[in-house]
């Protein structure tokens, strides 16, 4: 079976005017967006007590706000997760209660208050002390894992892909976080591993076709740089393309069987694969091409093997 | 080779189709030993209750009785812990019900992390602006006491901000104490303002690194300590970064009683024996009045004084090593106003013997007005010296016993003195359905996900793809094997999303050899050239896209914590085992099926 029989080459860098301008609105739509919107930071950034307990019935929301209210947790966000019977309650960090009892506490009040045996599912309260550093980390992580791709596609390629892979990858991140900024999903820990795991897919997709770039700027003697990049992502649209499906595949299955708990994992991979798909095919290529890659910068002093090699496969 | 591996993979994967037993497990509690004499206290206790088990045995220095059911496991662990309990940790557990040839070949199942086992993680923080604080007020004692056994007159000696100000009367006094106190103290940096009279003193970067270190390390100890009275099977207690302490429960539910007695206090008191009292009337209920009875471990009973000559927050220091006569010893380090105060106490009692006294606050299942946990106080005495000589500022207690005692007598009296406070920052607690209910929804998208996949690269690849489906099935097995192997990694619910993930990226190897068989056929090369052209071509392509990936892979490695790291985990090695599958799989499959023949179509 065959998805795409591609027989001419499509010339995707004709478009690469009008994707530069696409990308570039996207980018300063998440940046204004995370600016104005902020990230919705889950409970491990802020600092906080979550609980979430199973009732044997369907949970009545205002009858539990009305309790927490009535012995002074007025600021209680109450929630159902996942199912009708399952709530969850998010508090603030507070002064005059020993935060890390704060969990067992209300636990006791709904256990009072309902009379139903309530299965405490689970309890997790950070400080705020820890949100920050958390944060710091999550941020420098990401600074690391950059830096380190940086290098090593400069040094197994050339600096232009290493720079262009890059900003394609920082578009990719920012993007993500431009949608859960827009669309307030809750970015926790989760979600974080799960841009991470973005770098590293867009990443895969993006070295993919850089490496064809490279092997047609040896292959193909004519054409300009841009000829050669069409040509070069023509031949791996159809992987590209399949890949990404497979990738969604088990996002799907993520998504809607891996339960609540990492829902946001599956969502931000989902767009992350989206996006990375797109940047692979448009942005690193368009900023290498942009950068001025030519013939020249790829065909290092292995020419001589290489070209032998060329002679031999030709028919 | 593939074939090799791939069972090898299998058969470590392979402690995971096995369940669990249900077992009792006991360790001592405060260096008290478990040993073939404790197994056949349990033994007779089993028999005599007629609990019925299906073994019990020695493991690695604790006892493990397996149940054939929960029921019988419950009724002894309850018989166990009113008869044994005060000495032994007798807590409850699940056992691989690995089979022995496999568990001789070290195969074991998965470790599951809380967050599918259910049970609480604690992040504790040690204080360490008040641990440098405490190390600068011993060091203004010692400033004090040295410059006075100096006879050098000083103003004043006191703590400024992160320095300590020592002031003079005049400039002679200011050298001479420099010249004093830097050779006392190497690990300090002195400067000294003769316009003010001022001699400063500040801790090198060394010397601050080194008591945030001792804190924590100390703190450690301490709730290594305590967790062990927890009674919680397979605890984990491990630093994280700089001043944070790990603390995993399995299986814990009771958090409030965990977390008071991770909070709970533990002292030390040094008193001395008294000799005059009749032990034989205290036995009998005639305890002098300024006397106390208690026990020793070995439960020998001892008379002591009540008056206590040194408390453990003076300790600075405890550690063990060996004397002349390379017997076991416990050198003690005080602080100055402790050696002052142990010089006094002992100028008096020298060939009479000394009692070290450890005091522990431990909750008890009673509950105030106020609903709060009462606490017991338990006193215990842990050794009996003779004083030889007028003690000072260090002594060492020797005729510990054997160098385990000794070592353990140092931890305790370490852990007597806590130099710096400790607090929860983070917890997170997993109830037990949670935990259940993750492990069975990560199983359904692991097993949905490879399923649709499977179904996608038959349709698209037909032949190839059953090749491609063997790869992912072998690289499914390979990375539940490699996670049994590995004794550190643990499955979390990220890391089965994990390892879906890699199931949807792990084709990707195969898809772009395949492709490339697929253009290589197009441009109108043979099927055998097309199929090593496809291969070839496509290897460092492969190589170049999973190295970056493992980079982000391990770089979540290096900062995750928990479930991340859980994630990480799962990836990586998912990357690893799907670039064998993959290329060196698939290569000997199509080798061997389709290898030396003369073809002219390929269902690819």
């Amino acid at each position: 079976m065959q998805i795409l029989q591609l027989k001419e080459t499509v010339a995707f860098m004709r478009f690469r005017k009008v994707a530069v301008v696409f990308s570039l609105i996207l980018m300063a739509a998440s940046i204004f967006s995370l600016a104005t919107n902020k990230l919705n930071f889950g409970l491990d950034f802020t600092g906080g007590t979550l609980i979430e307990v199973g009732f044997e019935q369907a949970a009545d929301l205002n009858k539990i706000r009305a309790m927490m209210d009535s012995n002074g947790y007025d600021d209680a966000v109450v929630q159902l997760y996942g199912s009708s019977r399952d709530v969850v309650i998010r508090l603030a960090t507070r002064e005059d209660v020993k935060a890390e009892m704060l969990g067992n506490q209300v636990l006791d009040i709904l256990q009072a208050g309902t009379g139903q045996t309530i299965d405490m599912r689970r309890i997790e309260f950070v400080g705020a002390s820890v949100g920050d550093e958390l944060a710091e980390q999550g941020g420098l992580a990401m600074l690391t894992a950059l830096i380190c791709i940086l290098v090593y596609v400069a040094f197994r390629f050339e600096w232009r892909f290493a720079l262009g892979s890059v900003i394609a990858l920082f578009h990719d991140v920012l993007l993500t976080l431009g949608l859960f900024s827009v669309l307030q999903l809750e970015f926790d820990l989760t979600v974080l591993a799960a841009i991470l795991a973005v770098i590293g897919y867009s990443l895969n997709d993006t070295i993919v076709v850089s490496d064809r770039i490279r092997e047609n700027f040896r292959k193909v003697r004519e054409g300009t740089p841009e000829d050669v990049i069409n040509i070069s992502l023509t031949q791996t649209l159809s992987r590209t393309v399949i890949t990404s499906i497979t990738t969604l595949l088990v996002l799907a299955a993520l998504f809607f069987k891996g339960g609540a708990l990492i829902h946001g994992f599956a969502t931000a991979l989902l767009l992350g694969v989206f996006v990375g798909t797109y940047s692979s095919v448009y942005v690193a290529s368009s900023v290498a091409l942009a950068l001025g890659i030519s013939k020249e910068d790829l065909i290092p002093e292995v020419i001589e093997k290489e070209g032998a090699d060329q002679e031999e496969m030709r028919p | 080779m593939v074939l090799f591996i791939v069972a090898i993979g299998a058969l470590y994967a392979s402690p995971n189709l096995y369940g669990e037993d249900p077992a009792v497990q006991i360790s001592g509690l405060r260096g008290i030993e478990t040993n073939a004499a404790t197994l056949d206290v349990v033994k007779a206790k089993l028999d005599e209750s007629k609990i019925s088990y299906a073994s019990i045995e020695m493991e690695g220095g604790q006892i493990l009785a397996r149940f054939k059911d929960t029921e019988q496991q419950l009724r002894a662990r309850d018989l166990l812990d009113e008869s044994i309990g005060d000495e032994y940790s007798v807590a409850l557990n699940l056992t691989p019900a690995t089979p022995e040839w496999l568990a001789t070949l070290g195969g074991t199942p998965m470790k599951l992390g809380l967050d599918l086992s259910g049970g609480v993680s604690f992040l504790m923080e040690v204080n360490m602006k008040e641990a440098i604080n405490k190390a600068q007020e011993s060091l203004v004692d010692d400033f004090r006491t040295g410059l006075r056994g100096e006879k050098i007159r000083y103003r004043s000696v006191k703590q400024v901000d992160d320095a300590i100000a020592v002031k003079f009367r005049n400039i002679e006094d200011l050298d001479q104490a420099e010249s004093f106190l830097e050779k006392q103290n190497q690990s300090l940096l002195f400067v000294s303002d003769e316009d003010s009279l001022t001699l400063t003193a500040r801790m090198t970067e060394q010397k601050l690194k080194e008591t945030r270190e001792y804190a924590l390390q100390q703190n450690i100890t301490i709730i290594r300590n305590r967790v062990n009275e927890l009674g919680v099977a397979e605890p984990l207690v491990q630093r994280q970064g700089q001043k944070h302490i790990v603390i995993e429960l399995p299986g814990v539910q009771d958090t409030a009683k965990a977390k008071e007695i991770l909070n709970a206090t533990a002292t030390i008191e040094f008193r001395l024996v008294d000799t005059d009292g009749d032990l034989g009337a205290a036995l009998n209920g005639r305890v002098p009045g300024s006397s106390q009875l208690l026990k020793e471990r070995n439960g020998q009973p001892v008379l002591l004084k009540k008056r206590v000559m040194l408390t453990g927050d003076h300790i600075v220091d405890a550690g063990s090593s060996f004397d002349e006569y390379s017997r076991p010893q416990v050198n003690i380090t005080l602080d100055s106003a402790g050696g002052s105060k142990m010089s006094n106490g002992t100028k008096n009692s020298i060939g009479k013997p000394m009692a070290t006294v450890f005091i522990e606050y431990k909750p008890t299942d009673r509950v105030d007005s106020e609903g709060n946990t009462v606490f017991e106080k338990v006193e215990e005495v842990i050794s009996v010296a003779t004083i030889q000589a007028r003690l000072g500022k260090t002594f060492r207690i020797t005729g510990a016993g054997s160098q385990a005692e000794a070592h353990n007598l140092a931890l305790l009296l370490r852990a007597g003195a806590l130099i710096a406070p400790i607090q929860i920052v983070e917890e997170r607690t997993v109830g037990p359905t949670l935990g259940a209910e993750n492990v069975q929804l990560g199983f359904q998208a692991i097993m949905m996900g490879f399923g649709l996949v499977f179904l996608f690269m038959l349709i698209y690849y037909r032949a190839f793809g059953v090749v491609a489906n063997l790869a992912l099935g072998a690289n499914l097995v390979l990375i539940v094997g490699v996670m049994s192997m590995i004794p550190g990694a643990t499955l979390t619910l990220p890391g089965m999303a994990g390892i879906v993930l890699t199931v949807g990226m792990a084709v990707d190897a195969n898809v772009l050899i395949f492709e490339r068989i697929r253009e290589e056929i197009r441009a109108g090369k043979s099927v055998q050239q097309s199929i090593h052209q496809g291969y070839d071509a496509a290897f460092s392509t492969i190589i170049d896209a999973n190295i970056t990936t493992l980079i982000a892979a391990l770089i979540l490695f290096a900062v995750g914590t928990g479930p991340i790291k859980g994630f990480a985990v799962t990836l990586s090695i998912g990357i690893l085992t799907s670039m064998f599958t993959a290329v060196v799989g698939t290569r000997t499959v199509v080798n061997a099926v389709w290898g030396g023949k003369r073809l002219d179509k390929l269902s690819i």
